[in-house]
């Protein structure tokens, strides 16, 4: 551990760190463009220069380790007029357009312009000017306020894997543009706009929308997918203005996909905001709220409670699973069901169908198996993390059953059969063995691999490769879920199963169509095709007018994630909860209450009256739900049942990483990445 | 002066063959696998005591740098020949590879011994076509002859010699740059620590030696460390190839010793400065990069390292360039500042927006259209460069400008005088 000293104060550091990290740790602020925690380091800003004692010149601090009795000085007159020259370096050729930059407020420039810059410039020559550069519909640039931190290079090829930006150019003729100007096509590509310490690269769908100040920020929850991202949702009045992703290091470390970050103007389109009941001519008709429920009482009154049946959807809050789950019950009800996709797996055990590792588990990882998955689309963050783990060189191997797609790593394709699976489950295939030395190895099972018909079969068969493999032990699980919907691991918590004699998805819609099922209630359930539901009375709670709401009865508009205090559960099974950005649309009310004041119209009421006591009921129902923000360990047990695994392919269920839910749908802002991105692969495909 | 026989490069003009047959005969490849025999140590210890100094500009102790090669290595270790002669003015290396490609690779053998190197790399600048040519049929004529490849002169040692070549950037001339560019990527320079002695090229451990440190180093072992130290100036010993360009009635690449008087080396072996030495105006004595001299220091200054950093400029690459007074001494610093702003990679604040900066400065100072206060400005720039950057690239672009100020300024204010008056006269017309 060398020890040294930084402007007189000793500090011992573990070997390896850099000079800039060391004052860090001392909380001595050093000034810095290039350089970024999760990058890199090129040291070509030279904005850190500190002095160091029988060093002839200053020192970049990023790029510049600790020794055992480095004497540092951040705060000389020296190293002041040192960073003072290159702020003015920065500034010479930087335009002033601070006034109508959308990075101004929140712009690493800008705020160190103030400690470092002269108050008037000595250049008196013209500026340089950059042709801007395509990069998507995502991200809008801006290239003659560039700083050539090449931070955004970097992130491309570091994070992203997708070596889409480069250096064109040398000296102050060096560029910063896309390969062919082809655009950033990378699910992670909005980061880009959060890395840019200026105002080069600035997000395209909110450009000249607000100052930072006028925003009202929230720390809340992402449900585009199962990661449960952390993130700061930014608006204004009633308004989602743009996400931005919070720090945790154990889900989504600083980083967002491109869904969670650019499908918020979907929240703005085809939105449900008052009730509506279908009249006699089959068309829908607004509606007040009474006279919805009424609507709804004179249906269920005279209906059997096995007639009965509720599907949770994607994006579903646990509080209002567990209260539509409580009024079904309550109105005798068994026939639940929160897999609208249609897989089958066996729920009975908590390991059975989490990431048991954890998303920063994948770390430590030495071998992967995905099965059935594309983690790039279905979870952008545990595929950066895989590809993390790569480029440390700690993971060794990543081999994959189904598509063979580039992952932004290398991969080896075992192929998409079905059989294969059961091959390793038997130890009858090669791959098998590397699985076996591996010291931890890691199996990651897609949503799309349990969507099958013999989902139970391929989970038990998983359950017995990671046992055999010794992916199962004390003190490490891998074996893996990776689902690809917010809501559903909470609901699976919740126990939105079918009760006993109660039917699953595959009943209730069957039952649906012979009539045996009267009263359908969707719960955010947009997946189904409406025509399966045959003549039952369907009644849909949410807050886009998709699928669900199309063929509803009644529909009764909810709130959007941004909208409501709510709990999540992502697919490590961490409970985390989001929190109200802003107000339901017009008449929309949250979930949960909506729940409780029809549970009164049927005369069931919930028995409870506010959101604390509703989680009161969900602790009590699953203890997990108390453990929030950290993962419970699920013990391991025996789950899924053997059977034989089909032989077709495993593929993964997204076909589209843009639009996968009801808000991302709307989302004129995921078309048009739709229209750039995934249009000319699919036609190139087809050219082929 | 430099006796004939204490010379090393006798074939510097070309007057015998530059191949293996002419190459034996002016001694090369004699008793090369005795040398090997002395051991790495002892080889290191023994050009470390001749005194030998980089021939590439900075004049850091060859048999120190090699010193600082890891003892033992589980892989592959590199030298790297840096024959990216560049410099502007500078024409040393071209005349060694031209004329006599066999000392080089003679050296590159001797010098990857030293080292323990499993290969040596020499990345030769793109524009030396026939240089390379040549170069390459002397390697091929030493492979064929066993003097290097598999068991090299007998000797047990196994060592690979490839040539590469560069595309013409000057920045690729900068040792870690160079290394970049040799693993096939963009050139820019590295930031240090790591030293390639730590982490070079394809991050093993690497020694960069310019070409003529490496092809004097068979010569020394053979006539011995002390003879090299005694020729020159203590620190400053041995021979060196200065370039002369410029003003001067025949330009040469010659061979002398180091510590030679400039004004010696000039008319004896140029032909002394166009229209005497009394016409003569200033004089860059080591590549464009150094701070020139006025004829004052020029009257007097001996050429090594030492003598000419105590006059605050330097040896450098020894390519003197020489301007009697017709020339333009402002244009000509501003040429230079357009090289470096030109040869920036661009990769660093200070270098990538000051040389452009210094350069447009210059350019209007040329004119004199400027503010008599600009010139302290300009200084106050090349000082916020200097000393700041990756490499030194920063410090080239800088020292030119330093040198033209420190001895030139009155003519600079003239002109800007000058510029001023016949503006305000114009403007007087224009208003009557």
């Amino acid at each position: 551990m060398p020890k040294l000293t930084i402007d007189g104060v000793e500090i011992e550091v573990a070997p390896g760190t850099s000079v800039l990290q060391a004052c860090e740790q001392l909380g001595i602020e050093v000034p810095r463009f290039c350089y970024h925690e999760r990058l890199s380091v090129p040291a070509n800003c030279r904005m850190c220069l500190v002095e160091v004692e029988r060093m002839p010149k200053p020192a970049a601090s990023c790029a510049l380790p600790v020794g055992e009795g480095m004497v540092v000085k951040t705060n000389t007159p020296n190293v002041h007029k040192a960073r003072k020259g290159v702020m003015e370096f920065l500034l010479i050729n930087h335009p002033l357009d601070c006034p109508i930059c959308d990075q101004g407020g929140e712009c690493d420039l800008q705020d160190q312009a103030v400690s470092y810059g002269y108050d008037r410039s000595r250049f008196e020559e013209n500026k340089r000017t950059v042709s801007d550069k395509y990069m998507g519909p995502l991200i809008k640039t801006f290239m003659t306020r560039c700083i050539q931190c090449t931070r955004c290079i970097r992130f491309v090829d570091e994070i992203a894997g997708v070596p889409a930006l480069g250096g064109l150019a040398r000296g102050e003729h060096l560029e910063i543009t896309p390969a062919l100007e082809a655009g950033v096509n990378s699910e992670m590509s909005g980061n880009l706009v959060d890395v840019c310490p200026v105002g080069a690269l600035t997000s395209k769908p909110y450009s000249f929308n607000a100052r930072p100040w006028e925003l009202r920020k929230t720390e809340s929850i992402d449900v585009m997918d199962a990661v449960g991202s952390n993130i700061r949702i930014d608006a204004r009045g009633g308004e989602v203005l743009r996400v931005l992703p919070r720090l945790n290091e154990d889900v989504n470390e600083e980083w967002i996909s491109d869904k969670t970050r650019y499908a918020i103007d979907g929240l703005k389109r085809q939105r449900l905001d008052r009730p509506y009941v279908r009249g006699a001519d089959g068309k829908l008709k607004p509606a007040t709220w009474a006279e919805a429920f009424a609507a709804i009482k004179a249906k269920v009154a005279g209906v059997a409670g096995s007639k009965i049946a509720g599907i949770a959807g994607d994006l579903v809050d646990v509080e209002s699973t567990v209260a539509l789950k409580d009024l079904l019950n309550a109105l005798g009800s068994q026939n639940l069901d929160c897999r609208q996709d249609g897989a089958s797996f066996d729920a009975s055990n908590r390991a059975g169908y989490i990431f048991n590792s954890g998303i920063a588990g994948i770390e430590n990882a030495d071998v992967v198996l995905l099965i059935g998955t594309n983690p790039r689309w279905e979870a952008p963050l545990v595929n950066s993390r895989i590809r993390k783990t790569y480029l440390t060189g700690k993971l060794k191997k990543v081999a994959v059953i189904g598509q063979n797609i580039d992952l932004t790593y290398p991969t080896e394709w075992l192929g998409n059969a079905g059989s294969i699976l059961t091959d390793l489950a038997n130890g009858t295939h090669a791959f098998a063995e590397t699985l076996r030395n591996a010291k931890n190895p890691l199996i990651i099972l897609g949503a799309g691999a349990l969507r099958r018909g013999d989902g139970l079969a391929v989970q038990a068969a998983a359950a017995k490769l990671a046992e055999t493999v010794g992916a199962v032990r004390e003190g490490w699980n891998g074996f893996n879920v990776l689902h690809l919907a917010a809501g559903r691991v909470g609901a699976l918590d919740a126990g939105f199963l079918p009760g006993a004699g109660g039917r699953d998805l595959g009943g209730i819609l069957s039952g649906a169509q012979k009539g045996e099922i009267e009263v359908v209630y969707l719960l955010g359930a947009d997946e189904i095709e409406g025509d399966r539901f045959g003549k039952a009375f369907v009644i849909y709670q949410g807050h886009h007018g998709d699928r669900g709401a199309h063929r509803a009865d009644v529909i009764l508009p909810g709130a959007a994630y941004t909208e409501k205090n709510a709990t999540y559960v992502n697919t490590e099974g961490r409970v985390q909860q989001a929190r109200l950005a802003t107000f339901p649309l017009g008449e929309a009310r949250e979930d949960w209450k909506i729940l409780r004041a029809l549970s009164a119209e049927l005369g069931h009421t919930l028995p409870y009256d506010t959101l604390a006591q509703l989680r009161q009921r969900m602790v009590a129902l699953n203890p997990v739900f108390g453990a929030l923000d950290r993962l419970v360990t699920a013990s391991w047990g025996p789950f899924g049942a053997e059977g034989a695994v089909a032989d077709a392919h495993f593929t993964s269920p997204v076909e589209n990483f843009y639009m996968t839910d009801p808000i991302s749908r709307a989302s004129q802002t995921m078309a048009d990445c739709t229209e750039a991105f995934l249009k000319p692969a699919l036609a190139a495909a087809a050219a082929e | 002066m430099l006796r004939d026989e204490d010379r090393i490069f006798t074939n510097l003009y070309g007057f015998e063959s530059p191949f293996l047959d002419g190459a034996k005969a002016r001694g090369d490849w004699s008793g090369t696998k005795e040398i090997l025999d002395l051991g790495r140590d002892k080889i290191i210890d023994l050009v470390k005591e001749s005194g030998l100094r980089g021939r590439g500009g900075a004049g850091f102790s060859t048999g120190m740098k090699w010193s600082f090669m890891p003892k033992t290595s589980n892989g592959p270790v590199y030298l790297v020949v840096n024959a990216d002669e560049g410099e502007p003015g500078t024409c040393k290396d071209r005349e060694i590879m031209r004329h006599d490609p066999h000392k080089l690779i003679e050296g590159c053998l001797i010098a990857g011994f030293a080292i323990g190197a499993t290969a040596t790399y020499i990345y030769i600048r793109g524009e030396f076509y026939y240089e390379a040519a040549n170069v390459q049929r002397a390697i091929d004529e030493a492979y064929a002859s066993g003097l290097i490849g598999k068991n090299a002169c007998g000797s047990g040692y196994d060592h690979d010699v490839y040539l590469h070549l560069g595309a013409g950037a000057y920045i690729c001339g900068e040792e870690t740059a160079l290394i970049e560019s040799l693993e096939g990527k963009k050139g820019q320079p590295r930031n240090k620590p790591p030293f390639p002695a730590m982490a070079g090229l394809y991050s093993r451990p690497t020694t960069v030696n310019n070409v003529e440190s490496i092809a004097v180093v068979p010569t020394i072992l053979r006539r011995g460390a002390s003879w090299f130290a005694n020729l020159g100036r203590p620190k400053n010993s041995g021979t060196k190839l200065f370039c002369v360009s410029g003003h001067v009635n025949q330009p040469a690449t010659v061979e002398e010793e180091m510590g030679i008087p400039l004004k010696e080396l000039i008319e004896k072996h140029c032909g002394g400065v166009r229209g005497g030495w009394d016409n003569l105006l200033a004089i860059i004595p080591g590549g464009s990069s150094v701070p020139l001299l006025p004829k004052e220091i020029c009257d007097t200054v001996l050429m090594d390292f030492d003598s000419l950093r105590d006059v605050r400029s330097g040896l450098g690459t020894a390519a003197v360039i020489v301007m009697d007074k017709s020339t333009d001494i402002v244009k000509a610093i501003a040429r230079l500042s357009k090289f470096y702003m030109h040869e920036s990679c661009g990769q660093c604040t200070p270098c990538r927006e000051g040389t452009g900066w210094m350069w447009r400065v210059m350019e209007r100072l040329v004119k004199g259209q400027a503010h008599v206060e600009e010139i302290d400005m300009l200084l106050d720039v090349t000082k916020q460069v200097e000393g700041h950057t990756i490499c030194a690239l920063g410090d080239a672009a800088a020292w030119p400008i330093q040198g033209l100020m420190r001895h030139f300024r009155p003519e600079v204010e003239r002109r800007i005088l000058e510029y001023r008056t016949r503006a305000d006269r114009g403007a007087r017309v224009a208003a009557e």
